[in-house]
């Protein structure tokens, strides 16, 4: 088969298109910089082209669609014009060409208003209810998506929640960062309890959706580890890994939101060199549980999750050279 | 009395349909119905719910029809769930009841006939329209507040179609000492009865805000739409000035008539009650059970008087016809009788009424003075001469009596006249604690009341009903303040002609015994006089105890049976309401006192006796070398702390068995099983031995999302709950027929099974392990669960003193949750420590999402040894959710 990955030059991007080609399948690339992944065809370009769009989709059966604008940050219009506007366009492009496949990898964010998830499976995407651009424009996406959904266009969307690995510069990189600087307090107890995915068993599963997207099209699913822990235990694990001190002081999460909130339209009106260090989004990520149940992801894509928590761990230590 | 009614009350106006959107009302059972009058000018239009037309649609024959009557301020709306889950039941192959459900004339969206219609008029208007309907076949009547008493009028004159009755909260007699409830004395004020019920919605909004939990806003709604004005309103009014306040009310002879029918019905009976009902409350269920006594009965705790709001009433209703058919078509009573001819409770008091030998020692005496010691002879004519004076101030049997004394002489004097009576007696646990005995006594509704002042103070202010009777002689301002009719000496007194009344047989009810579980109220444990003998004879085999044992009766429910098994007991010094303030003095002092060769302590009470053990004298350890049998029974006692009790008892064989209020003696296990099962690694629970002489233990298997399936299996290894069976297992537990029929569910006919609420497994060798309770079975994704198990592997860490392990999150897809006390114990409540949970981790087998670590683990209210595991997976779930780090 022939499978068009968009947006394999960032972490999850590229163990996708390598998974893929693992498998014997012929990948081609879509993204403004080079893959850096052997063996797959890279075309670059941006999926806000309309011209770029069409070329890539040409003489390929399925679409594994990635390409994003991925931040806590930013101008909302860059948001709906990369996120909504280039899936809309892609989706386009596919079903022209003929495709039979599309994977449409989203987050678990688009369903998400703020309040704990404790055991749920994939609700509906919501962009009115999502918080912040990201989460927004992800779940008009994958309604686009999945309201193109027909038994010649097969749509499929997964949600892997909060991927991390070696190599991850959004959530590891920025933990490490932070507790490095002694910047990252615990919100609250640091008690709440989330479930993560590591990196390999992103891919997988994105891979075993793109596998069985005949048998499951026109439903979502939530990819993660099925290991939750508490949000002190993971920070505290992958700080050990790259070998920095673990947060130690702790922020009321009622306090870290409000903060957010300030913060981030401070930030609209002076945006700083980085992100923020704290939005609205990001304290509730931090100080409610986000677990979902994972019996019909696994029993729908025939898939279980490889490397467990602890195994990812040993890994990400070892890529640090802590190992 | 006369009462006004405002002119609204008389204007006229047709039966109409009510509006289309009413929230769970289906338009299509609702009809209107003319029915005749003795002139065309007489004819009278009904609305009601039916579901004849869509039983017609589905094909099916009904097996029989509801006739459904709601109260006042109610209408047939009240009646929607069951009309719309019959039909349900119909459709999906299911028996097939026809449901009708009447708006009463004045109410709802029947005729406004500007007529006053009391009780006897709406008895006959019931008739006519059922006449107009043709029903036949099998006819049971289900009534609600006032419409209960107008379906039990339609019952009694009915008998060619009626097959049963079923009531939710109403009355049907005013008992001459009570008066009416003051919400209805307000209600009937004659400055008040108009406004309160017609001019304005009061009566009605009162009685909307009587849901537990609040109606939703579109049920309230539904319930008003037939009452938007003054002028739809004069039915409320109608009915509350129809209540008969007394004998010269209009409707009082029919009350009357229908109460004295109703007491001559035989056909089955059900009735679903909220006790928390400010108008029907408690006694009027009593009194209907004096009528109907042998109704089906289940009080919903927490429910009020919108019962059929409250709780799944329909459900209830469907499941007892269903039984009732499954009953009559396989004619099996269900009730086994137990074969053995056993000696009644008292025989030894009369068998022994003149021997001196000693039945019964106290340790503690009003006066602080020595002991007391009672001879057969004394406790055997006492007990006479108690029976004879109970009976004489009107005690009888089938009377409940709750008795508020501690363990004493005088206790088991009182127990067992009032067994020798027939009277049942209501024993509470103090352990329950004041609210939970108020409740439990409340619900049990005593006709008297025996017991010590603190006791009678409580009754007293709590307001518990009954006739009082005082153990001791109080001046007549205290009596008055008590409440107490009668001293137990002027009873004492008034039975010195030892006139007998006729003895109980075997299958009369004997007791009830309160007991908490781990979760929810009290619930009242029913035995027959049967039933609490082969208890004593399951005893008496069991640990050797026969006539001369000197016995030392720590342990509540085993510490009266001592007369019955012909023992000399004694009650240790203790404050019943805390066990674990036992000494080993005081033990000491007890065995010493009547010789005693077997010692039995509640489980809480034994980490006390280890605790003091140190202010022993020599003396005390030799009494103490004469015990030959030693017996913790309540909750599981660990290995050690039984270890260091028979260091105490160096010639006492201990025994932990296993049972509960249900079923008291179900299994034993020694110390030294106890250590042979410990050294089998792996096994997973704790052992509690082998099956008792007579009884036999099954499993009911677990399903993927932990609920116990009806499959019984005696094969080892196999997890599931455990299921008993045995000659001194309980009869049912009072007034909570659903509670029965689940605790029975799956059992085999014929023989009398209860399910314990446990789960556990039997091993290869017979033996039951028990792995925790069933609410506490936690099942994953991968599997379910049971909690004992890893909480032993966790406890075998140094570092951890005690562990609970719960599930957090939707059953199928629960995570697992490690909680533990530390050694040295923690100060507060936090996240366990990377090292701890490592540790923890690795003594497991099934994967944990946090460990979290408390100061102390919450224990059930009665044994303070049981770890309170449904409290804590709720306080878990909460902090692991973002909640607050608080203590559990």
């Amino acid at each position: 088969m022939r499978v068009l990955v968009t947006g394999a030059s960032g972490l999850l991007g590229r163990a996708v298109a390598r998974e893929i080609a693992a498998t014997g399948h012929e990948v081609t690339t879509f993204q403004r910089r080079a893959s850096g992944v052997d063996g797959v065809t890279d075309v670059l370009g941006s999926i806000t082209e309309a011209d770029a769009v069409t070329r890539a989709v040409q003489n390929v059966d399925a679409v594994v669609h990635l390409a994003a604008k991925v931040s806590l940050a930013g101008d909302p219009a860059d948001f709906d014009r990369v996120n909504v506007g280039g899936t809309r366009a892609l989706l386009a492009a596919a079903t022209a060409a003929g495709v039979g496949k599309f994977v449409f990898v989203s987050s678990p964010s688009v369903a998400h208003s703020g309040s704990s998830i404790v055991g749920d499976d994939a609700l509906p995407a919501d962009p009115v209810h999502a918080r912040g651009d990201y989460a927004r424009t992800k779940a008009e996406a994958e309604l686009l998506a999945l309201a193109a959904d027909s038994p010649s266009f097969r749509v499929v969307a997964v949600r892997p929640h909060l991927v991390w690995g070696p190599g991850d510069t959004q959530l590891v990189a920025r933990v490490v960062e932070r507790a490095g600087a002694g910047r990252l307090p615990l919100l609250d107890s640091g008690a709440a309890l989330i479930d993560t995915i590591y990196i390999d068993n992103a891919a997988s599963g994105i891979a075993a959706a793109l596998e069985r997207v005949d048998a499951v099209h026109g439903n979502s699913y939530v990819l993660t580890n099925g290991e939750p822990r508490p949000v002190a235990e993971l920070l505290a694990g992958i700080c050990a890994a790259a070998g920095v001190r673990a947060p130690a002081w702790s922020v009321p999460a009622g306090l870290a939101r409000g903060a957010g909130s300030l913060i981030e339209r401070a930030w609209r009106i002076k945006p700083g060199a980085d992100e923020p260090p704290m939005t609205r989004f990001l304290a509730e990520q931090l100080s409610t549980a986000h677990w979902f149940d994972q019996r019909r992801t696994r029993a729908d894509l025939e898939w279980t999750p490889a490397v467990s928590l602890d195994e990812g761990f040993r890994r990400l230590a070892e890529s640090y050279g802590h190992g | 009395m006369s009462l006004r009614l405002p002119r609204a009350a008389e204007l006229r106006s047709p039966a109409i349909l009510p509006p289309h959107d009413l929230d769970g009302l289906d338009p299509v059972f609702s009809r209107i119905v003319s029915v005749p009058g003795e002139s065309a000018a007489d004819a009278v239009e009904w609305h009601l719910l039916d579901n004849a037309g869509r039983l017609a649609d589905l094909g099916v024959t009904p097996v029989g029809t509801i006739l459904c009557v709601h109260g006042n301020p109610t209408w047939s709306y009240l009646w929607r769930k069951l009309v719309s889950q019959a039909t349900d039941a119909a459709a999906n192959g299911g028996e097939a009841w026809r449901v009708i459900a009447v708006d009463q004339l004045e109410m709802g969206f029947s005729e406004r006939t500007g007529v006053r219609r009391p009780l006897e008029q709406r008895v006959r208007d019931l008739g006519a329209l059922t006449d107009t309907l043709e029903l036949d076949g099998q006819v049971f009547t289900l009534g609600h507040d006032w419409g209960g008493v107008v379906s039990l009028g339609w019952a009694v004159d009915h008998p060619e179609l009626l097959a049963g009755v079923m009531l939710l909260n109403t009355a049907v007699h005013q008992p001459e000492s009570d008066r009416i409830p003051a919400p209805l004395r307000l209600a009937l004020k004659p400055a008040l009865l108009g406004n309160a019920t017609v001019a304005t919605p009061a009566f009605l909004e009162t009685t909307l805000a009587l849901a537990h939990p609040p109606l939703p806003k579109a049920i309230k709604a539904g319930y008003r739409a037939p009452y938007l004005d003054a002028a739809r309103r004069g039915g409320i009014g109608g009915f509350v000035a129809d209540i008969p306040v007394d004998e010269r009310h209009e409707s009082f002879a029919e009350l009357t008539r229908i109460s004295t029918g109703v007491a001559n019905l035989t056909v089955p009976a059900l009735m679903l009650w909220g006790p928390r009902d400010p108008i029907f409350s408690d006694r009027y269920l009593d009194d209907l059970i004096d009528r109907l006594p042998h109704a089906d009965v289940h009080r919903f705790e927490g429910a009020g008087h919108l019962v059929a709001e409250d709780v799944d009433y329909a459900g209830a209703v469907l499941t007892w016809l269903a039984d009732g058919i499954r009953s009559s078509e396989e004619s099996v009573s269900g009730t086994p009788t137990d074969e053995t001819e056993r000696a009644p409770l008292w025989h030894y008091l009369d068998e022994m009424r003149d021997s001196d030998e000693t039945v019964a020692v106290d340790m503690v005496t009003p006066n602080g003075t020595a002991p007391r010691v009672v001879s057969w002879k004394l406790m055997s004519r006492r007990v006479r001469q108690i029976t004879a004076g109970l009976a004489a101030v009107g005690v009888k049997k089938g009377d409940r009596v709750s008795l508020l004394v501690p363990p004493s002489a005088d206790l088991i004097a009182v127990l067992y006249a009032c067994i020798r009576i027939g009277a049942i007696v209501v024993v509470v646990d103090a352990g329950l604690g004041l609210k939970g005995m108020t409740r439990a006594v409340r619900g049990a509704c005593p006709d008297h009341v025996i017991g010590a002042a603190p006791g009678l103070s409580a009754a007293r202010a709590l307001g518990w009903p009954g006739q009082k009777i005082s153990t001791a002689g109080y001046p007549a301002a205290v009596r008055r303040a008590l409440g107490v009719s009668h001293s137990l000496a002027e009873i004492i007194a008034l039975g010195s002609d030892e006139r007998m009344p006729a003895a109980p047989s075997a299958s009369d009810t004997a007791a009830i015994l309160f007991t908490s579980g781990s979760t929810g109220p009290a619930k009242g444990v029913v035995y027959t006089h049967a039933q609490l003998c082969a208890v004593r004879d399951a005893l008496a085999a069991q640990y050797g105890v026969g006539v001369g044992t000197g016995l030392v009766a720590g342990f509540a429910p085993f510490a009266l049976l001592g007369p019955a098994l012909g023992a000399r007991s004694v009650t240790p010094d203790m404050d019943v309401t805390s066990p674990k303030t036992l000494t080993a003095t005081a033990v000491a002092a007890a065995v010493a006192a009547v010789d005693a060769t077997v010692v039995f302590l509640s489980p809480a009470a034994v980490a006390n006796v280890v605790a003091t053990a140190g202010e022993l004298t020599d003396d005390d350890r030799l009494a103490l070398a004469g015990v030959e049998r030693f017996l913790s029974a309540g909750a599981p006692v660990s290995e050690r702390l039984l270890s260091a009790i028979s260091a105490l008892m160096p010639n006492a064989t201990a025994h932990t068995p296993y049972g509960m209020t249900e079923g008291l003696l179900m299994t034993d296990i020694t110390l030294d099983g106890i250590r042979e099962a410990a050294s089998e690694a792996g096994a997973g629970g704790v052992c509690v031995g082998s099956p008792t002489g007579t009884t036999r233990v099954r499993i009911a298997p677990l399903d993927d999302t932990g609920r116990a399936t009806e499959d019984l299996t005696e094969a080892p290894d196999v997890t599931g709950e455990i299921v008993v069976s045995a000659p001194h297992v309980e009869d049912h537990y009072d007034r909570l027929w659903l509670t029965h029929r689940a605790s029975r569910r799956g059992g085999v006919p014929g023989e009398r099974w209860h399910r314990t609420g446990d789960v556990g497994h039997l091993d290869a060798a017979g033996r039951l392990w028990v792995e925790g309770r069933m609410p506490h079975v936690i099942a994953t994704a991968t599997g379910v669960l049971t909690p004992v198990g890893p909480e032993q592997a966790i406890e075998q860490l140094h570092e951890v003193a005690r562990a609970g392990v719960v599930g957090v999150g939707p059953d199928g897809t629960r995570q697992v949750v490690a909680v533990v006390e530390t050694v040295p114990p923690a100060r507060r409540v936090s996240l366990a420590t990377p090292g701890l949970a490592d540790a923890i981790r690795g003594v497991v087998t099934v994967p944990i999402a946090a460990v979290l670590v408390v100061p102390k683990l919450p224990t059930d209210i009665r044994h303070n040894s049981k770890i309170n595991r449904s409290m804590l997976s709720d306080w878990a779930s909460d902090i692991l959710s973002g909640g607050r780090m608080r203590t559990p």
